[in-house]
């Protein structure tokens, strides 16, 4: 199942990425309504990193292309927010919660310009956002696991953005912080914001997301929460690894083929 | 002693500009090696230090074949020579690390290892063709291998120290972007910064750090002059400015110690005598630093082991009160030893500082709670008996376990945690044992 939307926040059109040579998604075409938060949900090493990586151009797209708001990415840039993995960064760095949040404001300043008081007010706005406004100071390396996943998105909330890219909010906070970074989430929609976030919890998979994009090495489907949550499809997504795409990939890599021929 | 008094009243104008341009060097590397450390690039520092020979020596040899024509009238050991050959060798190093590192299965700090050495060979190898040959200006080249200040006029040090200065200048100007690109890289492209553009300037940047403190330093030290003054200045603060304002106050003290070793022994190498100086400032942060060093921690752990001895002696107390109810009775060192056995000097001297701290009373040779004393000891007591109550409840640990856990958990619980295990618990009376947890104010 592939639904498509008119008007797309997003529109991924025949997207295949490779790693040295080793396609890892295969043909991902796919449309996301805008307002809406969006699920993408797959097995581990699914590429579900690599899918919001490419969308964000941090891993170069072997063949297809990606539009946001129907515009080329580097046109839309100021639009698009990004909350990374927690464990992608050395928290062991001399800043504080704050000036990590600052640097949501860096895109809009621009080479150069220093942060100004607006920005600092907005920062604290959004430490506020995210209920951490008492430990705007604190040494980031001093902070827990999930108030380090809501400095991150109280950056995210700093860029003023209209999309938002999440890689697994939720992964390693407990059942408070979970609850209020949905709300936050809910309270993005409302105001026409549109979200796309790794998950990992089919459970909670339901409850959280208006879309979701089912992906295992490409697409198994992409459309409205409800439908693509069928037992068929759950099942061709975690039904086990694509022993033969996998293989077709490594050979790839090992005979140097290039994936297209162009 | 003589030489440093008169190094130190700054006198002769020479000493006056090697000493500025040294300490700016310094600064420079210093400033810019913040970045290299904290994106943890301190090899590739070292990598371009030892890419700088083989540039130096070839820049050499051709500009003094240019002379031998006729074709030039500059020395081959002008600073301008030796900084664009340096420049080219190290750039073409760096460019050769991420070759290899990208396109083979060589993982990058094996390429670095590789091309350093490779690169310092053929560097060496140029040297001792030179030192072999007819130039007249051979002498003072071979400095370079562990830094001679004083092989430089006064005039190039000060060149140096102005190309320093333009570094730390740049640097400043882009601190804003460097950050990002150091604490998050894929953020800083997603927001539009020019990743590629800024990771050039900074790689440029370092290549000329390098370069003009690979005079003062040494080919072989210089990562030192890089590296060393941010990884002591990262032990006295987390604030990144100040980070970089103390690794610049270290780099310029390390400069002018050159300056002045090289004033006072010229035909030394000064690059030691830099190292030295680095390094003595790297231990004394390692060990004294506050919070991060190794005898705030020692003390740290020394105050909270002797918390725990007084905190253990106030609740034995406690405890022989709740048995005879009578919680200001004097009991004998026996007595405490009989409920909570340790060392017999360790309990005096723990017994003479609480009594110091209002918390006992002495009488004659016993020891009895003060009104404090027993409100301590009953909020141990009390701490400890809510988290037996915790742990076999919540975390489901059978009753005879959890003595031990509560045994250290009692002494770090905070009146926040108190009051929120409390409520969490319902203000329980009774703890897995059947004895009663005395209540706050009781
Ligand atoms: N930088 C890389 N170089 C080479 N292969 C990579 C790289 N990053 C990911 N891969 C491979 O690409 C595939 C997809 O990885 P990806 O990280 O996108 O999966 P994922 O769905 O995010 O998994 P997880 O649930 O574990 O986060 C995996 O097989 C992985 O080994
Ligand atoms: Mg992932």
């Amino acid at each position: 199942m592939n639904v498509a939307v008119d008007n797309p926040a997003l529109e991924i059109h025949d997207l295949t990425i490779s790693y040295n040579r080793r396609p890892v998604l295969w043909d991902v075409d796919l449309t996301i309504p805008e307002g809406a938060i969006v699920g993408v949900i797959g097995p581990n090493g699914a590429g579900k990193t690599t899918l919001i990586k490419a969308v964000m151009g941090l891993v170069p797209a072997g063949s297809g292309y990606v539009q946001i708001y129907g515009r080329p990415l580097d046109e839309v840039r100021e639009r698009i927010s990004y909350v990374p993995q927690r464990e992608s960064v050395d928290w062991d760095f001399p800043a504080s919660a704050r000036d990590v949040v600052l640097m949501g404001r860096y895109g809009k300043l621009g080479l150069f310009r220093r942060p100004r008081r607006a920005d600092r007010d907005k920062a604290d706005e959004c430490l506020h956002r995210v209920g951490i406004e008492h430990l705007g100071d604190r040494q980031i390396s001093q902070l827990s696991g999930g108030q380090q996943q809501r400095v991150f998105l109280a950056r995210a909330l700093a860029q003023d953005a209209d999309f938002y890219i999440m890689d697994e909010p939720f992964t390693g906070v407990d059942a408070a912080t979970e609850a209020a970074i949905v709300e936050i989430l809910r309270g993005m929609r409302a105001r026409g914001r549109t979200i796309l976030a790794v998950h990992h919890d089919l459970q909670s998979a339901l409850d959280y997301f208006d879309w979701v994009v089912l992906l295992n090495m490409r697409l198994v489907a992409s459309g409205p929460a409800d439908k693509v949550f069928t037992a068929e499809l759950l099942q061709k997504t975690y039904g086990g690894k694509l022993t033969l795409l996998s293989k077709v990939g490594n050979l790839l890599q090992k005979e140097e083929f290039p994936t297209r021929e162009t | 002693m003589n030489s440093l008094i008169e190094f130190l009243t700054f006198d002769d104008p020479g000493v006056r500009a090697v000493s500025l341009g040294a300490m700016l060097l310094g600064i420079g590397a210093a400033v810019v090696g913040c970045f290299t450390f904290l994106r943890k690039r301190a090899l590739v520092g070292d990598a371009v230090a030892h890419a700088v020979l083989p540039g130096v020596c070839l820049a050499f040899i051709l500009v003094d074949f240019m002379g031998s024509l006729g074709w030039t009238d500059i020395s081959p050991k002008h600073p301008l020579a030796l900084i664009v050959g340096a420049f080219v060798s190290s750039w073409i190093s760096l460019r050769l690390i991420d070759y290899i590192s990208f396109k083979s299965r060589i993982k990058e700090d094996t390429a670095i290892g590789l091309v350093l050495s490779v690169f310092f060979g053929i560097g060496i190898l140029l040297l001792t063709l030179i030192q072999h040959g007819s130039s007249a200006e051979k002498a003072g080249l071979n400095s370079i291998l562990f830094g001679r200040i004083a092989a430089l006029t006064a005039g190039d040090v000060l060149l140096f120290g102005a190309v320093a200065t333009v570094l730390v200048f740049i640097t400043l100007m882009l601190y804003k972007e460097f950050q990002l690109m150091s604490f998050d890289e894929e953020f800083a492209a997603v927001t539009g910064l020019p990743v590629r553009r800024l990771e050039l300037t900074l790689t440029t940047l370092t290549v000329l750090a390098v370069i003009v403190a690979i005079q003062a330093v040494g080919v072989v030290m210089t990562a030192a002059i890089l590296i060393t003054p941010p990884a002591a200045a990262r032990y006295w603060t987390e604030r990144l400015p100040v980070m970089i304002l103390l690794a610049a106050l270290f780099g310029a003290l390390a400069g002018l110690t050159g300056a002045y070793a090289s004033f006072a022994a010229p035909r030394a190498p000064t690059g030691p005598w830099i190292v030295i100086v680095l390094t003595g400032f790297a231990i004394l942060s390692v060990l004294f630093a506050p919070r991060r060093g190794a005898l705030a921690r020692q003390l740290r752990q020394r105050r909270n082991a002797g918390r725990i001895r007084h905190e253990n002696i106030l609740k034995a107390l406690f405890h022989l009160g709740e048995q005879d109810d009578d919680f200001y009775a004097a009991r004998s060192s026996d007595d405490i030893l009989a409920r909570r056995p340790m060392d017999g000097t360790v309990l005096r001297r723990g017994l003479e500082q609480l009594r110091r701290h209002g918390y006992v009373r002495r009488e004659g040779a016993a020891w009895a709670l003060t009104a404090e004393g027993r409100m301590r000891g009953a909020r141990i007591t009390r701490l400890h008996r809510l988290w037996e109550v915790y742990l076999t409840q919540y975390v489901g640990i059978a009753p005879d376990h959890v003595h031990d856990d509560a045994e250290t958990i009692e002494h770090i619980l905070t009146p926040e945690l108190e009051h929120e295990l409390e409520a969490l618990l319902d203000h329980p009376q009774i703890d897995p044992h059947a004895r009663v947890i005395p209540q706050k104010h009781g």
